[in-house]
C-alpha cells in the first residue's frame, strides 16, 4: 500500500482500560475504497480498534486519522459529522427490538433526512432488496433468524450510503450458508458503494476470500500484515497459528498465572519419601 | 491484623464515595436529559408512545389498587369513627387520606414497580444488546431519542395516575360506606366537600405526585442507562430501581408534607 492513499490511518495509537493496556503503538492504514480485515484472538483489541475509528473510545496516545481528521480530538459537532459518513454492522446486528424491519432500516433516514415517507419507503425497499430481504418489511426482529437479522442490520448500516463501513465480527454465530451470504453481500456492497471498510473477524478463510488487506493483532500490537496471498504464503508464526487454529504458539494457551500449579494445589511443601 | 480491622472502615468509605459519585452522575444525567429534551416535544409522537407504555398500560393496576385501598379505608375508617360517634365524617376521612398521602404515595410506588422497572429493564437490555451503541454510531443521541421521551412520559403520567387512584379510591370508600354499610349519601359527600380544599389538598397532592414522577422516572432511566450490560447487571439495576424509588418516594413524601401542610 502506498503511503498517500490512506483514508483511515492509525499513528502510534495506544489505548487501555484503567490500568490494563489494550493497544500499544498501533500503526495501520486503510486505503480509500478498500476492504481491510483485522484479525486476532478474543480479547486482542480488535473491537477496540473499531471503536476508536467510530469515536466511541478516544485514543490515549497517538492519532486516529479519518480523511485527515483526528477522531481522538474531535468535538461533539465534528464527531456527529464524522458518524454521519459512517455505517457500522454490529456483531449480532443490534436491531432495535421495538421497531419493525422497515422502521429499523428507515431509522437513519428519518433521523437525518427530511425525505417524505413515500420516498423513505422506496429507499427501504431498495436497501432490503440489496440484501435479499425485500418482503420482510412488516416483520419484527424477534421473527428473524440470526442471518436475516444480520442482513437487515447491513441494510440499515448502508441506508445513508456511507463512505466508511465498520464490520464488527459479522460472521459470528452464523451457519455456513448465512455466512457465505453475508460475506458475499459485504464484498458486493463494498464494491458498489466504494466505501472504505474495516472488518474485525475471527473467520480467516472466508475473510481472505473477500478482503484486500489483512492485519493480525495479538497482545495489543500488529504482529503481521499483508494481502490475502501474502498471508496464505506467510511463514510468520503468528499467522501460522491463527490460520491453522493451533492451541499453542506465540499466543499462549495457558493464562499467565502468578503461582505455579503445585502452589495452587498445595503440593509445593510436600516431600517425596 | 491492621488490614482486618480497617477493612469495614474501608468498605464504608468505598460505599460512601460510590454513592456520592452516583448521585453526581445522576445529577449530570438529569441535566443532559433536560438539555436533550427538545426532540421529545418537537417529535411528540415519541413521547406519546412512551406515555402509552408507562401510563396507559399502568391504568389497570392503578385503578384496581385505588378501588381496594378506598374500600379498606372505608371499612377501617367506619370502625374507628363509629367508636367516637363520628361515622358521618367518613367521606372527609377517605378523601383527605387519599388526596394528601395515600393517593400520591401508593400510585408512585405502583408506578415504580410496574413502569419504572420496565423502563430500567428495557434501557438496560438496549445497552446490553448494543442498541444504544448502534444509535450513537448512527449519530443519534440515545439520551435524546430513548431516555428523554421516557423521562417526560413518566413525569406526565404520574400526576394523572395519582388523580385516577384518588378518584377510584374515593369511589371505593363511597361503595363501602354508603352502599354496603348504609351511611347517608348526602352526608358522605357534603362532609367531603366541606373538608377538602382545592389548593391545600387536591393541588398539593398532585404537586407531590409530580415530584414523585420526576424522582421515580429519573431513577428508572438512570439505572437502565448505567446498568452493567449483562443479564445479572440488568436484573440488579431493575431491583435497584424499585428499592431506591420506594425509599426516595417515602423520604420525599416526608419532606414535601413538612413544607406543604
Amino acid at each position: 500500500m502506498s503511503q498517500d492513499d490512506s483514508f483511515i490511518e492509525f499513528r502510534q495509537v495506544s489505548f487501555g482500560y484503567t490500568d490494563r493496556p489494550v493497544l500499544k503503538d498501533i500503526n495501520l492504514r486503510i486505503p480509500r475504497g478498500k476492504l481491510v480485515a483485522i484479525m486476532g484472538g478474543s480479547g486482542s483489541g480488535k473491537t477496540t480498534l473499531l471503536r476508536l475509528i467510530s469515536g466511541q473510545y478516544r485514543a490515549q496516545r497517538g492519532e486516529v486519522l479519518v480523511d485527515g481528521q483526528n477522531v481522538a480530538t474531535m468535538n461533539a459537532r465534528e464527531l456527529h459529522a464524522h458518524r454521519r459518513r459512517m455505517g457500522m454492522l454490529f456483531q449480532f446486528g443490534a436491531l432495535f427490538t421495538d421497531l419493525s424491519v422497515h422502521d429499523n432500516v428507515a431509522f437513519p433516514l428519518r433521523e437525518h433526512t427530511r425525505l417524505p415517507e413515500s420516498m423513505i419507503a422506496d429507499l427501504v425497499t431498495m436497501k432490503l432488496n440489496a440484501v435479499g430481504l425485500r418482503g420482510t418489511q412488516a416483520l419484527m426482529p424477534a421473527e428473524l433468524s440470526g442471518g436475516m437479522a444480520r442482513r437487515v442490520a447491513l441494510a440499515r448500516a448502508i441506508a445513508l450510503d456511507p463512505e466508511i463501513m465498520l464490520y464488527d465480527e459479522p460472521f459470528t454465530g452464523l451457519d455456513p450458508i448465512s455466512l457465505g451470504v453475508i460475506a458475499l453481500l459485504i464484498k458486493k456492497l463494498n464494491d458498489a458503494l466504494g466505501t472504505s471498510a474495516v472488518m474485525v473477524t475471527h473467520d480467516v478463510h472466508k475473510s481472505l476470500e473477500i478482503v484486500d488487506h489483512v492485519y493480525f493483532v495479538a497482545n495489543g500490537s500488529i504482529v503481521a500484515e499483508g494481502t490475502p496471498e501474502e498471508v496464505r504464503a506467510s511463514d510468520s508464526p503468528w499467522v501460522h497459528q491463527f490460520v491453522h487454529g493451533e492451541a499453542d504458539g506465540p499466543v499462549h494457551f495457558a493464562y499467565p498465572a502468578q503461582r505455579s500449579l503445585a502452589d495452587d494445589l498445595g503440593l509445593s511443601g510436600v516431600r517425596h519419601v | 491484623m491492621f488490614e482486618t480491622l480497617t477493612a469495614p472502615l474501608r468498605h464504608l468509605g468505598h460505599v460512601t464515595i460510590n454513592a456520592i459519585w452516583r448521585l453526581g452522575f445522576a445529577s449530570r444525567f438529569l441535566l443532559a436529559i433536560l438539555l436533550q429534551s427538545g426532540q421529545s416535544f418537537r417529535r411528540l409522537n415519541l413521547t406519546i408512545r412512551e406515555v402509552y407504555f408507562a401510563g396507559v398500560l399502568s391504568l389497570i393496576i392503578i385503578v384496581v389498587s385505588g378501588l381496594f385501598v378506598g374500600m379498606v379505608l372505608g371499612l377501617q375508617g367506619y370502625n374507628t369513627l363509629s367508636r367516637f360517634g363520628s361515622a358521618d365524617a367518613l367521606g372527609a376521612l377517605v378523601a383527605l387520606s387519599l388526596l394528601r398521602e395515600l393517593g400520591p404515595v401508593l400510585a408512585a410506588l405502583l408506578f415504580a414497580s410496574r413502569s419504572g422497572s420496565a423502563m430500567t429493564a428495557e434501557i438496560g437490555l438496549m445497552k446490553a444488546t448494543e442498541q444504544l451503541d448502534a444509535m450513537s454510531v448512527m449519530a443519534v443521541n440515545p439520551i435524546a431519542r430513548v431516555v428523554a421521551p421516557r423521562f417526560w412520559a413518566g413525569v406526565i403520567s404520574m400526576p394523572v395516575l395519582a388523580a385516577l387512584f384518588n378518584v377510584t379510591g374515593i369511589f371505593g370508600g363511597y361503595f363501602v360506606g354508603v352502599q354496603l354499610i348504609g351511611l347517608d349519601e348526602g352526608t358522605f359527600w357534603s362532609q367531603m366537600q366541606n373538608s377538602v380544599d382545592l389548593h391545600n389538598d387536591v393541588i398539593n397532592g398532585l404537586i407531590k405526585s409530580l415530584f414523585f414522577g420526576i424522582a421515580v422516572t429519573l431513577i428508572a432511566v438512570f439505572e437502565g442507562y448505567d446498568a452493567t450490560p449483562t443479564a445479572a447487571g440488568v436484573s440488579s439495576a431493575t431491583t435497584r430501581t424499585v428499592v431506591t424509588s420506594a425509599l426516595v418516594i417515602l423520604a420525599l413524601d416526608f419532606v414535601l408534607t413538612a413544607f406543604m401542610f
